[in-house]
């Protein structure tokens, strides 16, 4: 919970133009990626957003194909928020926060057919490979659906199918064709910033986030909070986030 | 597995594997400590003292000490699912109990320290490796103690004791004790053990394992020196 | 064994379970055990006469009688405010400690969520429940300015010896500082920002020797 007084710095700040870090309002915090992390994992990446930490690990193992494409691969996407990462994050089951977090980060890989699952079908209709996306987060300090996508899409490029363990020939890199970047946005008063550090986040009406492909379309978006957003606002985000998101697939490739 | 007097991973029997520790590498947590013991990967984080709930658990006379040990899903070789399974539980509680011994928790009545150990990448000793870094995260968060738990686990491969058991090891040998003490005192705070020894065999064995845990009081010690200087 | 090299160890850095001395008389952050004495928290060994004290570096706030606080108002009740006081240890003010004549379940009207207080600690029992009050000079709601938080053990440094370090700052800066002995500072009107940078650097070296000077540079510089 944020006092009033840090709440109203915040918004006289933001009405002057300014944010409590000196960032600018399209500007993101620094971000560090580290690949390969964890080695029992298939892929995985430990991301720095800011202070917010999160570290993405990929397993796969060979399982049944859903009904309705008995050709294709699976992918599932949990998330945990741990209590070492945040006062306010309990042990038990996953929260709705921690649910929401994971189906809008599987949205954005599956939706822009990141990874085209055709190629993890073993035998069509009995046996495909199982992505697990598995998104752990560390610290909190803002943000966790942008670390935790990046976090997602780098643990991907660094991930090696384990066929030879599973006895399904030789171990091969997983082929990754398309890279959306998500970017999220909140709204404080009436000014949008980009990259809410948990100050921000805890004082916003509302949040946008925009996952973008590298041919600068849409392939997910999430809006959260019970503030609301203009149609000119969602559209100045969505120009934001494609132009930060840009720079920072670069960072992931 | 042991081979001109070396193990499988070239060292010899009272040798350590590489051990890596730092101090302070949250911005939440009160306190926090990253380990990374042969191919072990465990965070831990202490928050505390604070308000112990749910009420109904409150001590009137102290603080309750309460551990949690957790493996992240991508920390094993075959995944691991949410949640703790029943050896999560049971490390969970030897290792609640071996801080709490060391921890003032008569300063903090109705209060909670929760330590949290989070295992990202396993390779055997998991416990031994959360447990030693707990204890520099709790003294990270400036918690009043006694003094630091150090562990480290030994066990017999070949008919040969061995200091701290390699994965390969721990899966194929014939037995593991881990064991953590207080450094200054001696005193024994955390023993198991599973497999087959003599009495002589067991002396042996926890002889070299207190001497192991001497030698990472020292690094535990420079962590948490370096991070002040650091400062 | 007297200590007669006492200002150079007055910036040693001790952990819990080290050795600190024997036949010394035994302050706070240690233990003892029969005449030896042993560090119990990671912090700043200090001696003073006789007594050996360590400073821990980090540590929360544990409210003691008698402390000036800021306090964030954190639930209503029918006749009292809970206050969150940055302490393992939530508050309780009571309608009747407060400046104002508050009728049963009226007390919103006076004090709502997220308001910052300044309050006094009034009382602690022996399992650490708090009452605090507002009825005291200079006790208030305070509202605008800024708020910023540091490790409470530290607090004193900001302060300094009969106030000649937060003087300094104020004198130098114009600002209104309230430094509450749990670790929160309000600052209002003057140059804040130069205040905050001091008040930050105060911080990061509060254990080192020569800060009253190197912020007396830094101050007169601005």
């Amino acid at each position: 919970m944020l006092s009033k007084i840090k709440r109203d710095y915040i918004c006289q700040l933001a009405a002057d133009g300014k944010r409590m870090d000196g960032r600018k309002f399209d500007e993101t915090r620094e971000i560090k990626i580290e690949k390969g992390v964890a080695k029992n994992a298939e892929g995985s990446t430990r991301v720095k957003l800011g202070d917010t930490t999160v570290m993405v690990g990929v397993k796969m193992a060979p399982g049944e194909p859903y009904p309705d494409t008995q050709d294709s691969g699976v992918l599932t996407t949990a998330a945990e928020l741990i209590p070492l990462a945040s006062p306010t994050f309990e042990s038990g089951p996953p929260s709705p926060i921690a649910i929401e977090l994971a189906r809008v980060v599987d949205r954005g890989i599956r939706e822009s057919k990141t990874v085209d699952f055709k190629k993890l079908c073993i035998t069509q209709g009995e046996k495909v490979w199982v992505l697990f996306l598995d998104i752990h987060v560390l610290d909190y300090d803002g943000n966790l659906f942008d670390a935790s996508s990046i976090g997602a899409l780098s643990a991907l490029t660094d991930t090696v199918v384990p066929a030879n363990r599973f006895e399904l020939g030789e171990d091969f890199k997983l082929s990754v064709e398309h890279y959306p970047v998500s970017c999220t946005s909140v709204k404080i008063g009436n000014t949008i910033m980009l990259d809410p550090s948990l100050d921000e986040e805890t004082a916003a009406d509302a949040r946008l986030t925009v996952s973008i492909d590298e041919n600068g379309d849409i392939r997910a978006m999430q809006k959260g909070l019970n503030g609301s957003f203009t149609l000119d606002e969602i559209k100045s985000i969505i120009n934001i986030s494609k132009i930060k998101g840009d720079r920072i697939r670069e960072l992931i490739k | 597995m042991i081979k001109d007097g070396r193990r499988s991973d070239g060292r010899k029997f009272d040798e350590l594997r590489q051990i890596k520790i730092e101090a302070g590498v949250l911005k939440r947590a009160d306190g926090s400590a990253y380990v990374e013991w042969g191919g072990n990967k465990v965070l831990a984080a202490v928050y505390g003292p604070r308000e112990a709930r749910p009420r109904h658990i409150q001590n009137p006379a102290r603080a309750i000490v309460k551990c949690r040990y957790n493996m992240a899903a991508f920390s094993v070789s075959d995944r691991k699912r949410q949640g703790p399974d029943r050896r999560s539980v049971e490390i969970s509680k030897i290792t609640s109990e071996a801080l709490e011994h060391v921890v003032f928790t008569e300063q903090f009545p109705r209060a909670s320290i929760d330590v949290y150990m989070e295992v990202l990448q396993a390779d055997a000793g998991t416990r031994c490796t959360g447990l030693t870094a707990a204890s520099v995260a709790l003294a990270d968060a400036g918690i009043p103690m006694k003094d630091f738990v150090s562990s480290c686990a030994v066990g017999k491969v070949d008919g040969q004791i061995v200091l701290d058991l390699g994965k390969e090891e721990d899966n194929l040998g014939d037995a593991d004790l881990p064991i953590a003490i207080m450094p200054r005192t001696k005193e024994i705070l955390l023993l198991q053990m599973d497999g087959h020894l003599t009495i002589e065999e067991f002396n042996k064995a926890v002889d070299m394992g207190m001497n192991a845990c001497m030698e990472i009081y020292e690094m535990q010690k420079d962590a948490l020196r370096k991070k002040y200087r650091g400062d | 064994m007297i200590d007669i090299e006492e200002k150079h160890r007055e910036r040693e850095i001790v952990l819990p379970g080290e050795f600190l001395g024997e036949n010394l008389k035994p302050g706070t952050g240690v233990y003892n055990e029969g005449k030896q004495i042993y560090a119990a928290v990671f912090g700043v060994k200090s001696v003073r006469v006789n007594m050996v004290n360590v400073i821990p570096l980090g540590g929360r706030y544990i409210p003691e009688i008698n402390d000036c606080l800021i306090g964030m108002i954190t639930e209503i009740g029918p006749s009292s405010w809970l206050v969150d006081i940055n302490s393992p240890y939530p508050a309780l003010l009571h309608v009747t400690e407060s400046p104002w004549r508050v009728d049963f379940g009226e007390a919103a009207k006076f004090l709502n969520i997220g308001d910052a207080v300044l309050v006094k600690v009034s009382s602690v029992d022996e399992t650490k429940k708090v009452q605090v009050t507002m009825r005291d000079m200079g006790l208030r709601k305070i509202t605008g300015g800024r708020l910023l938080e540091m490790a409470p053990s530290k607090i004193p440094r900001l302060i300094g010896k009969g106030g000649s370090m937060i003087s300094l700052i104020k004198k130098s800066t114009k600002c209104r500082i309230f430094a509450g002995q749990n670790g929160r500072i309000w600052l209002d009107e003057g140059d804040i920002n130069t205040a905050v940078t001091v008040i930050k650097k105060i911080e990061k070296e509060a254990h080192t020797f020569g800060l009253t000077d190197a912020i007396s540079k830094y101050l007169e510089g601005k």
